[in-house]
């Protein structure tokens, strides 16, 4: 089967105050993948996915998703191309209840008039409800999500980004803050969703990068230093450089 | 919050409807002046005019409580549809001015030999009556497209809002502008044909802001039922989530800043002609900020704090500067930091803690009864 390229970032630099936190990176994503993405702090991770979402703009370089340039859109139409973002710490509407969380997120018109004569049909209710269903939250339908644990909310975000129905999910380290339980039942959601959506998680937890089994992108000061399954990569010679001195921590979680 | 209205809750409504446009106006207008349940033709008029500022109270929640942004120059749309009448008010004077002439009374002061062609429209209560709403809508529409579009936020908002009220008051206090400078517009005879001075249409003037404030009322609390309330607070809280979950935020926060002109604007129109003056002072900061108060002390994020917050504070405001002038700005500071420190919601939050305690209170003598 050939594979179709859905994200590719070529040659995509950025500087903040001279420090280049992306540098000459040229990355490449296919339809249907599940990839991790790990590298030390200030490898340039999540910059990356500011850069793929619009939140920042990269200095040179091109970033297309199904060959449309991202480069130059706002946030708002990068998501309407079908691009959704978890941020690391997790982002839900805390005064709205769990249900209208995930009605903000569903998929349909977005504007001002749309907004105000929305009427929640039956079809889309029940979407809601399946949503809710697959991240395990629909007893708390009716809750408010400021009540829920850190791990549900993050569970939450993922929802909303279910909901939209994206067909490329940014993850930014969805285990972080999370008990062993909760970490590994986020692994078998995304494992679930792969296939369906492609999926680009961001990881710093290799317990919850073997659970997930992807190929696994190395990001060392902003460029890509290797990439492979998680074993070819524990044991690349750099890797194990950029590593040094946390190389046995790294190599002792994975075991 | 619930997605539906509870009969409870309509009852109360129409309750309260039922007060202000039937039962206050009854009372001035059908017991004697002797009788204890009289409404006198003063509070009748002092009324109407709390009433406009509830409606401006409204407003500042809609952007504050509901959206997150803090307007600090609210007043400066009133005081656009407070001026857009006012012309029409200025015109309709004729010759019963102090000097006896068409033109109203500044203009032949100013020396002007022939009315502004800009003032001719206004002639027509209609076009002043559209002004009313579209004069504050532009000023906002402009404003907000250019702040909300370089993302200005928080208290650089604020601050911004601050300075385009007082740029507006230092500019209408200039003769040039043609709004009567420092005076600004006063001594106002009738509005379509009838004598202000007369009770009956200080009544009437009454009814159409009780009217106006239960409009925008129903109008924001639909509001806050439909989507577009729920996106409005999603930005209030979350302003991140809502710009990657595909709303372009700017135009939630644009529409919204401009409704609240419009309703602000109406409140001006009907409060000028029942306070008999409409002046630049409307428009200097401290006025704005004052709104603020009662919103806080009436309590931000509900519809009914504003209302409550507006009329209270007013109505001690009409006391203390009878009777405390030199106080009365240490009362207001003092009630705002107090408000602030002790009570977060307000008169509104105030009343819940009551009822949830009271609430709680019976729920555990229920239960030592039942032991």
């Amino acid at each position: 089967m050939k594979n179709e390229l859905l994200l590719t970032a070529e040659g995509v630099t950025k500087s903040f105050d001279g420090f280049k936190a992306i540098d000459d990176l040229n990355f490449y994503l296919d339809k249907g993948e599940l990839r991790t993405i790990i590298g030390p702090n200030g490898a340039g991770k999540s910059t990356f996915l500011d850069l793929i979402t619009g939140r920042t703009r990269p200095d040179a370089g091109i970033i297309e998703f199904r060959g449309t340039r991202l480069t130059s859109l706002r946030e708002y139409e990068i998501y309407r191309l079908g691009i959704g973002r978890k941020f690391q710490t997790p982002s839900v509407y805390n005064d709205h209840t769990v249900y209208e969380n995930i009605l903000l997120g569903l998929e349909g018109p977005r504007g001002v008039w749309a907004s105000l004569f929305h009427r929640t049909t039956p079809a889309q209710n029940d979407r809601i409800h399946d949503v809710l269903a697959t991240i395990g939250l629909d007893a708390k339908a009716n809750q408010k999500a400021g009540l829920l644990a850190h791990g549900q909310k993050q569970w939450l975000e993922i929802g909303m980004l279910l909901a939209q129905n994206a067909e490329l999910l940014l993850v930014d380290e969805p285990a972080a803050g999370m008990s062993d339980e909760e970490t590994e039942k986020t692994g078998e959601l995304l494992l679930r969703l792969a296939g369906k959506h492609t999926i680009l998680v961001i990881e710093h937890d290799m317990v919850f990068v073997r659970q997930l089994g992807s190929k696994v992108t190395v990001l060392h000061q902003g460029h890509v230093l290797c990439e492979g399954s998680l074993d070819h990569v524990q044991n690349d010679e750099r890797v194990i450089q950029v590593y040094l001195g946390r190389k046995g921590k790294a190599a002792h979680a994975a075991n | 919050m619930n997605s539906r209205i509870s009969k409870r809750e309509l009852g109360f409504g129409l309750a309260a409807a039922l007060f202000l446009l039937a039962v206050i106006p009854g009372l001035n207008a059908f017991t004697p002046e002797t009788s204890p349940f009289h409404v006198s033709d003063f509070s009748i008029n002092l009324w109407g005019q709390y009433l406009c500022l509830s409606i401006v109270a409204v407003s500042i929640d809609l952007l504050w409580g509901y959206t997150g942004l803090i307007s600090l120059g609210q007043m400066l749309f009133f005081s656009l549809g407070g001026y857009a009448l006012g012309m029409h008010l200025m015109l309709k004077i004729g010759k019963l001015g102090q000097y006896k002439n068409d033109l109203p009374d500044f203009m032949v002061f100013l020396g002007y030999p022939t009315l502004p062609t800009h003032w001719e429209p206004f002639a027509n209560f209609w076009f002043s009556a559209f002004a009313v709403l579209w004069v504050p809508a532009v000023v906002a529409a402009i404003f907000g497209y250019l702040a909300f579009r370089s993302r200005i936020r928080g208290v650089y908002f604020s601050i911004l809002t601050q300075a385009l009220t007082y740029a507006a008051c230092l500019l209408f206090f200039r003769n040039e502008l043609t709004m009567g400078g420092n005076n600004g517009f006063t001594d106002f005879k009738t509005l379509l044909g009838h004598q202000l001075a007369n009770p009956a249409t200080q009544r009437g003037l009454y009814i159409a802001s009780a009217l106006a404030l239960i409009i925008v009322y129903a109008l924001c609390r639909w509001l806050t039922l439909t989507k577009f309330g729920k996106v409005q607070r999603a930005v209030r809280d979350s302003e991140n989530r809502v710009l990657f979950s595909g709303y372009a935020a700017a135009n939630y926060k644009l529409f919204v800043f401009v409704l609240a002109a419009i309703i602000s604007g109406v409140a001006g129109a009907l409060y000028v002609p029942q306070a008999g003056i409409i002046n630049p002072s409307q428009m200097e900061p401290s006025k704005s900020l004052e709104a603020i108060v009662w919103v806080a002390v009436g309590g931000r994020g509900t519809l009914l704090g504003p209302i409550l917050g507006a009329v209270g504070v007013n109505a001690l405001k009409s006391w203390a500067t009878q009777a405390i002038p030199a106080y009365w700005p240490i009362l207001l500071g003092g009630l705002f930091v107090i408000v602030v420190l002790f009570a977060p919601k307000g008169i509104v939050g105030i009343a819940e803690q009551i009822g949830s305690l009271f609430k709680r209170q019976t729920k555990h003598s229920k239960e030592v009864s039942r032991e």
